[in-house]
């Protein structure tokens, strides 16, 4: 009965809606090749479309205050559950998610049309929308990091998705180092705050919030939570895997950047801050970091010329202003955050889509070169132009309302009001500037006679913009339809008391109004006057040898070339080298040992006596042993290897192991005989090494050697365990009926090991038979 | 090394020793011996011979190809090893005859399992000797 | 006895290091087998040494009346020896292959997989 259960489990919960897009990428592997036909590939986006209903269907409870709460254990040994929690906050993201998916999804299956790779590409799409809302809906923070980082892997796979592109891969491969280095700090992070409150879940550990600030690796944990959230959302100075990221597709950027990827660190800073806020490190570190991105990459922006390099660094602004407002951390600044949010995506996520537009239709977006495209693509014209008044604030769109709630966040504040005041108004005013750059030039002035055959692409490509900036001019209109639905309940999530507080298009005449019509107007002015330009770009573009990503570059390429370095010293391909290498270590790693406990005395009582015999094979030994070394002459280093091995026949029956004795002999036998038969078709002898080489080999082997020679006496004083002997000795006749108890351990009590053993030789035979009788190929008898 | 005497010799000398290896290998499990030693013992009888007689006359005389020797004791070996799993026995336990055989004793599956290595060891060394000695 | 096993163990270690540090493939072999000599010595001087007493159960007897040799280390060192057999042998067809394909010995001139080096 567990499994039906598990079933109907699976079914109602949410993990089903995380699952549906990893199923839908596995599917593609093998119904891949069926989606090229158009329709087929516009069926396609009834997944997010789905999900994206599915979630709409809370809202009312939501709405309500209600939070859902799925648990389904995993690894209960260790705390980490699969539990699901969809509140406000949660439900806000993955609306976005599945909502900008469900038009990205449609908008790719125009724009990537007849793709060769077409199925990959939606695979990694629903892989990417999988992990993005299983990690806005984990509550637990181990899970949250798998999502985590199944985002950072898929999005490498979205940004390198033209791998035969060098650029493509290099910044794809940038992306996952910088956001993969997060997922690093998101792990200990989670590792600490888990092993600091006992727990893995988020909402257990606000119960701990108390306690969590008081603890002494407070700060630390907060550091690890900034890293993991500061590298995925873009922030100085791990900012420039984004403007990177540009190579890719345009519906990737579009989906990655508006309302996804570089909103997961904004949702962990969100998710976190009634936790882990309010205090003046969380606050002050989010101010100063956001206030330095959003003005430098705001900056940024005036110098690009191609429409998704200003498109790219307006996003790093946005981000900057959204971690700016987490930092404020006051409830109007938060719900400023959350509006900015929505808006930021409804626009932005246009303004790509119409950027891959033009691109897709004229094959350039570089603004200096657009200018009339209204002529031809009225529809997206439109788009371009009601984003751009979303994107500059402009009433009565949805930004007018978001802007004037930063303005009132950052007035609010009780120190340095008119500081963070004027870096949100200059910020704003360079974002309206980006906005109506993106959106408006490309359509204006006179149209060139090289882009008059331009035609209006599929409606597919052109209805989803429009859809999102109606959606923006409507909520604008009537913003208490995105605060009951939307904002108002993530804004629960987040803050205690958020009653008494409603989203107004009109505020009446006050310090706000002025600043949005100074925003407005200034930005105006700014498009007017300034005209982008390629030798604007091309001198900040002499500035970058100093940005945190020459930096980085210059410290990976050092760490690369200093491990092809440290690599090429020991593995050099000398064997000498290697075995110098292993045999030296092992001389000072013993010797540390044996002189650290040194003990001089040797006791000798227990050691048998000296008798001629003895004494005759040991001088015998010695004596071959030093010829074989020194010997000119191979046939008398094989002769002396002889003796050697007869001197050991001996030594064997000396010490009762006749068995020894017979299989030493018979074995030298045949060595002897093998070494006899090619000798003479082996290499003669040379002198190769130098004599100091010699010298120094000598004095290491020796060293090796009386190191044994020691390590062998030490041994030989302590006492010996002959517990697996009496066993083998005792049972021998009575369990394996045998007396010769060598025998009965290699036929019977390790019987399989002597089966591997005559495997083995049989192998060794069989490679020499193939080796020699293995014709030469004419390569080789060169 | 091929004299009169060492031929002369080895006629007498292959069927001594291959019977003194046998004796060797059943005895093993008593005295020392064992398949190991009477294996190599055995070898070195063969390459004596052909030392005196030339590789092509021993080879003609073992027939088959001492190659052929290696998979057989593998196998018996192996067989040896499994057949106590078919009398619910883990592997390579000892199978006892009843009543005891003259000459070799009792009677065991160990004795099966190192006539197995005897004729792995044989077929080794002799491939591995033999290839030696016609590529040089 | 142990002290000058324990020597001759040592010199065996040197030797078969100091002929395994050489440039030539045949002494790379002769030092691999004086190594392997070594090790075998080493295992059988560990299970300490006794004269005349094999470990073999006497006939009359059905379990050891006295001290006998420890078995274990002498079970180990038979496999150690046969299986040395087949990988000396092995290695010397090698060097022997090495040497007709690419006409050196020299191990320093064998530091490349690469074809044309």
């Amino acid at each position: 009965m567990i499994i039906p259960i598990f079933v109907t489990t699976i079914f109602k919960s949410m993990l089903l809606s995380i699952l549906a897009g990893l199923f839908v990428a596995v599917g593609l592997i093998f119904i891949g090749k069926f989606i090229k036909n158009k329709w087929a590939a516009v069926s396609l986006t009834a997944l997010p479309l789905g999900l994206f209903i599915y979630f709409l269907n809370y809202i009312p409870q939501i709405a309500s205050g209600e939070i859902i709460y799925q648990k389904i254990s995993w690894i209960p040994s260790f705390g980490v559950d699969l539990s699901f929690q969809l509140d406000g906050l949660s439900l806000l993201f993955s609306l976005m998610i599945t909502g900008v998916g469900t038009l990205v999804f449609a908008y790719t299956s125009a724009y990537l049309k007849g793709h060769e790779y077409l199925d990959r590409f939606y695979a990694y799409l629903s892989m990417f929308m999988a992990a993005m809302l299983g990690l806005v809906l984990s509550d637990n923070l181990i899970s949250l990091f798998v999502f985590w980082e199944l985002t950072s892997i898929s999005s490498f796979y979205l940004i390198g998705f033209n791998n035969t592109s060098e650029a493509s891969r290099k910044s794809a491969l940038t992306a996952l180092g910088i956001t993969g280095i997060g997922g690093l700090f998101l792990l200990a992070g989670a590792l600490l705050l888990g092993s600091i409150t006992d727990s893995y879940s988020i909402a257990e550990m606000l119960q701990n919030k108390d306690f969590l600030l008081q603890h002494e690796f407070y700060i630390l944990a907060v550091i690890f939570i900034f890293g993991a959230a500061f590298t995925k959302s873009a922030q100085f100075p791990f900012h420039f895997w984004l403007p990177g990221a540009m190579k890719a597709p345009t519906p990737v950027s579009t989906y990655l950047h508006s309302a996804t990827m570089v909103k997961a660190g904004i949702y962990l800073l969100l998710r976190f801050s009634p936790i882990l806020g309010s205090t003046e490190f969380w606050n002050t570190t989010l101010i100063l970091v956001g206030a330095v991105t959003m003005l430098y990459s705001a900056f940024h922006l005036l110098f690009r010329t191609d429409l998704k390099g200003i498109l790219a660094y307006s996003t790093i602004a946005a981000l900057g202003i959204l971690v700016f407002l987490i930092g404020l951390g006051t409830q109007e600044a938060i719900i400023a955050a959350l509006v900015f949010i929505v808006v930021h995506a409804l626009y932005k996520a246009s303004l790509f889509l119409i950027t891959g537009i033009i691109d897709h239709e004229t094959g350039t977006r570089d603004i200096t070169k657009l200018a009339g495209l209204r002529k031809v693509l009225m529809p997206v014209a439109i788009a371009g132009f009601i984003a751009a008044l979303i994107s500059g604030g402009v009433p009565p769109s949805i930004g007018f309302v978001g802007k004037d709630l930063i303005y009132e966040a950052t007035l609010g504040m009780p120190t340095n009001a008119i500081l963070l005041t004027v870096i949100a108004i200059v910020t704003n005013i360079l974002l309206f500037y980006a906005g109506f750059v993106a959106g408006v030039k490309p359509f204006t002035g006179k149209l060139p006679e090289t882009y008059e055959k331009v035609h209006l692409p599929s409606w597919l490509m052109w209805f989803p913009p429009l859809l999102m900036v109606s959606a923006g001019m409507v909520f604008g209109i009537f913003p208490q339809l995105l605060e009951s639905a939307f904002v108002g309940p993530a804004t629960s999530s987040l803050v205690n008391d958020s009653e008494g507080f409603h989203l107004k298009l009109w505020h009446g005449f006050n310090t706000i109004l002025g600043l949005s019509a100074i925003t407005l107007v200034v930005g105006l002015l700014l498009y007017f006057i300034l005209k982008p330009t390629h030798r604007l770009e091309n001198f900040i573009n002499k500035l970058e040898v100093i940005s945190p990503k020459s930096i980085l570059f210059f410290l990976t390429n050092g760490f690369e070339d200093f491990s092809k370095g440290w690599t090429n010293f020991f593995q050099n391909g000398y064997l000498r080298h290697y075995i110098a290498t292993i045999v030296g270590f092992l001389v000072v790693a013993l010797a540390f040992i044996i002189f650290s406990n040194f003990d001089l005395s040797l006791d000798v009582s227990s050691f048998s006596e000296l008798t001629t015999y003895e004494i005759a094979i040991a001088i015998m030994m010695i004596g071959a042993v030093i010829f074989t070394v020194f010997t000119n002459s191979r046939l008398a280093a094989v002769a002396s290897m002889g003796v050697v091995g007869f001197a050991f026949c001996l030594l064997f029956l000396f010490y009762s192991a006749p068995d020894l004795a017979m299989t030493q002999f018979s074995v030298d036998t045949l060595t002897v005989i093998l070494f006899v038969l090619v000798l003479y078709r082996l290499p003669k002898y040379l002198h190769l090494s130098k004599n100091v080489l010699r010298l120094e080999h000598g004095i290491l082997s020796l060293a090796f050697g009386s190191l044994i020679t020691i390590l062998v006496l030490k041994v030989l004083q302590e006492d010996q365990n002959s517990e697996i002997t009496n066993f083998y000795a005792e049972n021998s006749y009575l369990l394996a009926k045998g007396k010769n108890v060598v025998n009965v351990i290699l036929v019977d009590f390790r019987g399989v090991d002597t089966l591997v053993e005559i495997s083995v030789l049989i192998v060794a035979a069989l490679g020499v038979f193939s080796l020699l009788k293995l014709r030469l190929k004419t390569r080789d008898k060169k | 090394m091929k004299t009169i005497i060492l031929r002369t010799a080895s006629d007498f000398l292959l069927p001594v020793l291959l019977l003194f290896s046998l004796f060797i290998l059943l005895r093993g499990h008593y005295l020392p011996g064992g398949g190991f030693i009477g294996g190599l013992v055995a070898a070195i009888a063969f390459v004596l011979d052909a030392f005196a007689n030339g590789l092509k006359n021993t080879k003609t005389l073992l027939k088959i190809h001492p190659g052929f020797l290696m998979p057989v004791g593998l196998s018996l070996a192996f067989v040896s090893a499994v057949t106590p799993l078919f009398f619910d026995l883990p592997l390579m336990t000892g199978l006892w005859a009843s009543e005891p055989i003259p000459v070799i004793g009792n009677l065991g599956s160990a004795l099966f399992f190192d006539t197995g290595v005897y004729l792995v060891v044989i077929g080794a060394s002799l491939t591995i000797i033999f290839t030696i000695s016609e590529a040089a | 006895m142990e002290i000058l096993l324990a020597v001759i163990t040592g010199l065996l270690y040197a030797a078969g290091i100091y002929m395994m540090l050489r440039r030539s493939l045949v002494k790379l072999i002769l030092g691999i087998i004086l190594l392997g000599n070594g090790v075998n010595l080493l295992i059988f001087l560990l299970g300490r040494i006794t004269k005349g007493k094999p470990p073999i159960i006497p006939e009359e007897a059905k379990v050891f009346q006295e001290i006998y040799a420890d078995p274990v280390p002498q079970a180990l060192i038979l496999t150690a020896i046969v299986i040395s057999f087949g990988l000396q042998a092995f290695a010397i067809i090698l060097v022997k292959r090495t040497y007709k394909v690419l006409g050196t010995d020299d191990l320093d001139q064998l530091n490349t997989t690469d074809e044309d080096s």
